[in-house]
């Protein structure tokens, strides 16, 4: 890829970003102003942060790449996504604002009285938050790869500084513009470049193969094997090799691979024919996006796709990033009509994901052999329009790219530099904000460097499940729920919560190896949600003499629209 | 939805039309400063047992708002994967519906429940305020 433009794009979009975040800086004033932007964002421009932050690298570039080597299965993530915003606002939205706590874990001593619990959901909403941060910086390195032929620790980096920068400055205030401001700019850098791509498949005369399985090549390609892979073919495959398959090296020579399992060692160089099927790749885990729990998903196609459902659906509404937006809202009806201008603009935004995967099947399909199916958007424009046209749009969407990372890194630093402040840190304040900021960052930017390797895609889904199964019991009950008592919720949070990761710990590690506890293990929002309710409304059912006192006042003030409320309190 | 503002009335009024607390109030006489007539809010503000009943009928009917459009989402999206499964040559279709298809109701979903909230509540400051 052609880096004359991409750089000086990527650079723009950062300079950019510290701009607006210094906009937002000089209005930056007071204490409330920096955690909660002084709860004065209006619903549209709230909206449009809350969207700007939540389409992550996983969004902008992973979806696409998911699809090219899993198929169409894999758009219930982006379906997920938005219906789990739905779900957030059908339950917890308004009630969420009014309660009037900056975090999750004030909303659970709000709710509880309990210093336990309020310092139980701290520790969660820091693991979840970095263990979301993660595939943010994962991506950077990535992308900066492909890009210059970078160092993959550089791009981490470069987010991890400018995100330290704008969120210790600027606070939610500042972070708030910044976010509105980088919607737009993701919107664009996909739109634009999909409506000339589309442009070109059309003046292709319009192939339509896509959606057929497997992919197949539309002309002769070769591919450079850059990780050593399985092949698993279900029918022989004639291709050109030079290199080493299944232990014998080859140079430039013709070779029928029976159906079955072969080993391609890394360096490889295969040939593919006109129409040949693109085989399936079988590498475990290299550190792209897409690579993902894929064996299981083929074993149990419809128990991962579940699960795959209900960790999104329920997960969304405890992402510490996507909560700590909701107390910005000055009210609890702008909280939901937020809610609904969130779920249009992510909505709308992820119609042009399954456009970029589509067109990669048929353009592109050998990313997904060579490892760098999560490069698809960023190569395609070069491959499809080419010339400097390509060029431009490429750089565009590497623009974009950017300010994903960006932007849910900042969200996620903001909200795990928020708990860091108020629950870890000797004493408050804005001087220990950044303090905290820091350390918020630190740690994943530390991991990212030295464990690498970690599948994003498990990364993002691990955090979705130990969400769903800890903070949406919490959230649900809290607020509907009359009899929750502080021990039934620390119980159902370690339950539901400790177990999902457990089991997702423990497939990353390649404890069952296969078969189906192996399914289980690896998508277990399907058994570890009901498990933490179960265990939430059963332990405080057995502890009924520790309902807090003040419970049915709470309630009241979590439910009670706002103008009853506001005379209520004079 | 009923647009009738007789119909809606009853919907949301539905327990406290049980314990009649106007009537009731009056006759009880606990706040003879009140010129023989009666606010609800102020048994809400004083946390009453009849200012909980009235919170928990808000809370309630709200959080039948919230199940009613939660059942509609699970009917939409629970038989899906189902049908991909049991029609595995419809690749075309699964894209269709899942890539461009459901967003929009998603929106006219949240829109719906978004109304209905909103009227639950100025229905229910209406009743307490006793307008």
């Amino acid at each position: 890829m052609n880096s004359n433009y991409a750089v000086p794009a990527v650079a723009l979009v950062v300079v950019a970003t510290i701009l607006v975040g210094a906009f937002g800086l000089r209005i930056s004033r007071t204490t409330s102003d920096f955690y909660v932007a002084s709860r004065t964002v209006g619903p549209r421009l709230n909206a449009t942060a809350i969207s700007g932050e939540y389409l992550s690298a996983a969004s902008f570039l992973g979806i696409a790449g998911l699809m090219l080597v899993q198929g169409p299965d894999m758009l219930w993530y982006p379906v997920g996504y938005t219906a789990g915003y739905l779900v957030l606002l059908l339950f917890v939205a308004a009630p969420l604002r009014r309660s009037g706590a900056y975090t999750l874990p004030d909303f659970a001593e709000a709710r509880l009285a309990s210093q336990a619990v309020r310092r139980l959901a701290g520790t969660f909403v820091v693991g979840v938050g970095w263990l979301y941060l993660l595939p943010q910086l994962q991506g950077a390195g990535l992308t900066l790869t492909v890009l210059t032929g970078a160092p993959g620790w550089l791009g981490s980096v470069i987010v991890a500084a400018v995100v330290v920068a704008t969120v210790a400055a600027g606070g939610m205030r500042s972070i708030t513009f910044v976010q509105a401001f980088q919607y737009w700019l993701k919107l664009t850098a996909l739109l634009v470049p999909a409506l000339f791509l589309v442009l070109a498949w059309q003046g292709d005369g319009a192939p339509r193969h896509a959606f057929e399985e497997p992919a197949t090549f539309r002309e002769q390609r070769a591919v450079r094997v850059d990780a050593s892979l399985d092949l698993k073919l279900d029918t022989p495959l004639t291709v050109t090799v030079s290199g080493t398959v299944d232990g014998r090296p080859h140079d430039d020579e013709r070779l029928r691979l029976p159906a079955g399992t072969h080993h391609v060692e890394q360096g490889t160089r295969l040939t593919f024919d006109r129409g040949a099927a693109v085989p399936a790749a079988d590498r475990g885990t290299n550190g792209g996006m897409s690579t993902s729990l894929a064996a299981s998903r083929e074993e149990r196609p419809l128990y991962a796709t579940y699960g795959l459902i209900l960790a999104t659906f329920l997960g969304t509404m405890g992402l510490p990033h996507v909560v700590v937006r909701f107390y910005t809202s000055p009210h609890g009806v702008a909280a939901r009509r937020t809610t609904v201008a969130v779920l249009a603009l992510i909505g709308g935004f992820y119609l042009l994901p399954p456009v970029y995967g589509a067109l990669g099947r048929l353009y592109a399909p050998e990313l997904a052999l060579a490892g760098d199916a999560d490069a698809t958007v960023l190569l395609l424009p070069e491959r499809m329009v080419g010339g400097l046209g390509g060029d431009l749009l490429g750089a565009l969407v590497a623009g974009g790219a950017f300010a994903a990372f960006l932007s849910t890194a900042s969200g996620l630093t903001m909200a795990v530099a928020g708990v860091l402040t108020q629950d870890v840190l000797p004493s408050r304040g804005v001087r220990h904000f950044r303090l905290g900021t820091v350390l918020a960052m630190a740690v994943p930017l530390a991991a990212s460097i030295l464990v690498g390797g970690l599948p994003v895609a498990d990364a993002v889904g691990l955090a979705f499940a130990v969400s769903a199964s800890s903070f949406c019991p919490l959230l649900v009950l809290g607020i509907w729920w009359r009899r929750l008592t502080p021990p039934g919720a620390a119980a159902g949070m370690l339950v539901g919560g400790g177990s999902a990761f457990l089991a997702v710990a423990a497939t990353m590690a390649g404890f069952p190896g296969s078969g189906p506890l192996h399914s289980l293990l690896a998508w277990p929002a399907l058994w570890s949600v009901p498990l933490g309710f179960l265990t939430m409304v059963l332990v405080s059912l057995a502890t009924p003499g520790r309902v807090p006192a003040g419970t049915a006042a709470i309630l009241a003030r979590f439910h009670l629209p706002e103008e009853l409320r506001a005379e209520a309190t004079t | 939805m009923p647009q009738n503002p007789a119909e809606r009335r009853v919907v949301v009024t539905g327990p406290p039309r049980r314990t009649l607390p106007h009537a009731r109030l009056r006759s009880r006489g606990r706040y003879p400063h009140v010129s023989g007539y009666y606010r609800p809010r102020t048994e809400i503000d004083e946390q009453t047992t009849l200012g909980h009943t009235y919170v928990r009928s808000l809370m309630r009917t709200q959080l039948r708002a919230g199940l009613a459009v939660f059942a509609v989402l699970g009917l939409l999206i629970g038989p899906l994967p189902l049908l991909f499964a049991a029609l595995p040559d419809a690749r075309r279709l699964e894209w269709a519906v899942l890539g461009f298809g459901l967003y929009a109701p998603l929106v006219l979903l949240a829109r719906w429940y978004v109304r209905r909230a909103e009227r639950n509540e100025r229905d229910f400051v209406r009743l307490v305020e006793d307008r």
